[in-house]
């Protein structure tokens, strides 16, 4: 006999679960008290958004399922962003929440929320458990749900007196979803027609999305895109699929996507889409989308194909295996003219920064020059994400951490956070002024565990995502973006018990990045930018892929970064 | 534009209705009625979905429905022939000296008088969906005082070759 918390714990064990982050609070204390020795390590965070991106970043580095556990009411919605974003990109997830005991619900008690409500449409699935029998089929099943298929956010909501019940356990239950399979339903009619154009086409193009990093696909990519020499551009998610240092790889397409990657979405004869939906930061104007292209489609999801863009061919499946039915189809290609074309691009729309002033593009690109390949960087949402898109080469699936779907500010320190205790090596955390400040208070939570979390603020006194939108399409009204940060980081970091540092100029720049960064534990840069600087290139909104803003060679000194 | 039926097969759980409708009106589907009730199956109910859009959209709709966890079986009826009938209780003015009228218009719609009352009686009208429509139409001189209708229940038609028990046989709920 058992109660029902330790149910939950004895569930998360044989799970493999390896650590759990949450807050404590009134309908979760007997899961806690059940934690006294669990097997698994407890990480408490400051805020319970933070546990979640915290769950998230584990989740994301590990390929994992990420654990969250939260009390009922307030701790419960302070989740929803967290869901959110774990579904948007894809991330599995299992978050437990306390609710008040069943005979109170419905009755606007203490601390109650219908969460079970609020989040459904945010989650993969969701259980409301409301007796000691469900309990096990509820959190195997939500391990199965958010680790299978196309993995995502699984909420389970367990009532304080559920907890406290007791029972026999028996685990794992029998599982029964007769409308859920593990595996993809495939879709390959299209396979031979595929082959047929991979094979006529003269400048075939690859743009694959996060989905090869979550299938795994890595390896299939690579032997597809070098059998045949076919360049790759990844979406920003799919960064890490595909290593950048690769000479077929053409960096990220999109908004903020590199000018060759852009150009050969426009120019390509052949785009094969793999694990990928069409974004619209992705696509640009849609209706202009690869217009001399085929498409192929290539995703697990079958709901995904033909949701924003209708291809000529959809093949739905894993990505290594449809990847590796078509690799034969394109042994031996060689586009040397596209080669040449492309690199024609390269060469007119070079990225790198000037040294004279200091830059995003300059401290990012020398920062990832300091840390090795085993290195995660973790990003915070923003200008300065756009700038990693562009200049962090990220040459391994997993290493490059971001909120792509969903845009959420105030993800990057706490994912940072779950990262470290996944990789137990250090993590670079990129961090807009702004972004910092939406979840600062995890600061003390890395200071806690003493974790190397390397934090480089890139400190513009602006929202500066949003003020580059304003001097660029709204007249330089400058609305509530230019309201600089009234705190000082390094005292911050200090406060915290973290080392800060500071750096306003390229000089001295290398050897602090490189003392922050070699220090052991949490430490914070405060890097001064200029707060004029603005990301380029840039598709306006709504603009077609090759219409991107490129500015004029004698502004690049000034803001081109 | 087309209007097509969609039947759904799910799984009877709490919330199951909401995660549907939920989905239906966070994707701006457009939706002309949903109905929903239990089969012969214990633990399973049928949705039936009345929507509006092309051949795309509503791929998109029998795509998106079937991701949900708790739905075992998604199929858009209108790719082959069905049977819908949808039915409407018409509370319609009837005193004494136009009674007979009324009722002489619920038998042209084969309609069936389930509760009288002094000066009003209850129609139960049921059919496709032209014909309950119809019927209101009808009565409507007369003074409709309230209507409670259904949405369209449908099924596949059975026909005479040999059609396969939809797969949910096997599963045990």
């Amino acid at each position: 006999m058992m109660n029902g918390a330790q149910m939950v714990v004895e569930a998360l064990h044989r799970e493999g679960v390896e650590v759990l982050f949450g807050i404590p609070g009134g309908t979760v204390i007997p899961l806690f008290d059940a934690m006294v020795n669990a097997p698994f390590r407890q990480v408490l965070t400051r805020h319970e958004q933070g546990a979640v991106h915290a769950a998230e970043g584990y989740a994301r580095v590990s390929g994992k399922v990420g654990v969250c556990l939260v009390t009922s009411g307030p701790g419960a919605t302070n989740t929803l962003t967290g869901l959110a974003d774990a579904r948007m990109d894809s991330v599995p997830l299992v978050v437990i929440t306390g609710q008040v005991k069943t005979s109170l619900i419905g009755t606007d008690a203490f601390q109650e929320a219908d969460i079970f409500g609020c989040s459904m449409p945010l989650v993969k699935h969701s259980f409301l458990v409301r007796n000691l029998e469900e309990l096990p089929a509820a959190l195997a099943g939500a391990f199965f749900i958010a680790r299978t298929g196309r993995p995502g956010p699984v909420l389970v909501d367990i009532p304080v007196d559920v907890q406290n019940a007791r029972g026999e356990f028996d685990y794992p239950p029998a599982l029964s979803f007769p409308g859920y399979s593990a595996e993809a339903a495939e879709e390959l009619s299209g396979l031979d027609e595929a082959r047929r154009l991979l094979k006529r086409s003269q400048r075939p193009l690859v743009l694959s999305g996060g989905g090869i990093i979550l299938s795994g696909a890595t390896q299939e990519l690579l032997d597809f895109a070098e059998a045949g020499s076919i360049p790759v551009a990844t979406t920003f998610m799919g960064k890490g699929g595909f290593p950048e240092r690769h000479p077929l790889a053409l960096g990220t397409a999109g908004m903020h996507g590199q000018a060759q990657a852009n150009r050969a979405l426009c120019e390509a004869d052949i785009v094969v889409a793999v694990g990928m939906r069409f974004s619209d930061r992705t696509t640009g104007r849609l209706d202009a989308f690869a217009p001399k292209a085929k498409l192929i489609h290539i995703d697990m999801d079958r709901a995904e194909v033909g949701k924003t863009l209708a291809p000529q061919i959809g093949l739905v499946g894993d990505a290594a295996k449809v990847l590796s039915l078509l690799t034969g189809a394109v042994r031996g290609k060689n586009c040397r003219a596209w080669q040449e074309t492309i690199d024609g691009w390269r060469r007119s729309y070079p990225l790198e920064p000037s040294g004279e002033i200091l830059s995003a593009p300059l401290l990012i690109r020398t920062v990832r020059r300091l840390v090795d390949e085993a290195t995660t960087v973790v990003t915070e949402v923003g200008q300065h994400q756009m700038w990693a898109g562009l200049h962090w080469e990220a040459n391994r699936p997993r290493s490059f951490i971001s909120s792509g779907g969903l845009g959420t500010m105030g993800f990057g320190l706490p994912a940072s956070l779950g990262a470290a205790f996944a990789t137990g090596k250090p993590v670079v955390c990129l961090a807009g002024d702004g972004s910092l400040l939406m979840n600062l208070q995890e600061l003390e939570s890395c200071s806690r565990y003493n974790l190397p979390v390397k934090i480089i603020v890139f400190n513009n006194g602006s929202l500066g995502m949003v003020r580059q939108w304003q001097e660029l399409f709204y007249d330089e009204r400058y609305v509530q973006t230019m309201e600089a940060p009234r705190c000082d980081f390094v005292a911050l970091a200090e406060a915290f018990s973290m080392r800060g540092y500071r750096i306003t100029g390229p000089e001295g720049m290398e050897s602090t990045l490189r003392e922050a960064l070699e220090s052991p534990g949490p430490a914070l840069v405060d890097c001064v930018i200029p707060w004029r600087d603005k990301v380029f290139p840039m598709v306006p909104a709504g603009a077609d892929l090759g219409d991107f803003i490129w500015p004029e060679a004698e502004e690049k000194g000034g803001s081109l970064h | 534009m087309t209007i097509h039926t969609i039947s759904v097969l799910a799984q009877d759980h709490p919330g199951v209705l909401s995660r549907l409708a939920g989905l239906v009106s966070r994707r701006g589907y457009n939706v002309t009625s949903l109905s929903v009730g239990r089969t012969h199956r214990p633990g399973l109910s049928r949705f039936t979905l009345v929507v509006k859009g092309d051949e795309t959209v509503v791929e998109q709709i029998v795509r998106q429905l079937d991701k949900l966890i708790e739905v075992v079986e998604v199929r858009n009826l209108s790719e082959n022939s069905f049977v819908e009938r949808w039915m409407a209780l018409i509370k319609v003015r009837a005193p004494l000296d136009v009674r007979p009228h009324v009722l002489q218009t619920a038998e042209i719609f084969r309609c069936r008088i389930v509760d009288i009352g002094e000066d009003a009686i209850v129609l139960e009208a049921t059919g496709d969906r032209g014909k309950v429509e119809a019927c209101l139409e009808a009565v409507r001189p007369f003074g409709v005082i309230e209507v409670a209708s259904s949405g369209a229940v449908a099924l596949g038609r059975t026909g005479f070759g040999a059609r396969k028990e939809s797969p949910v046989e096997v599963f045990q709920i």
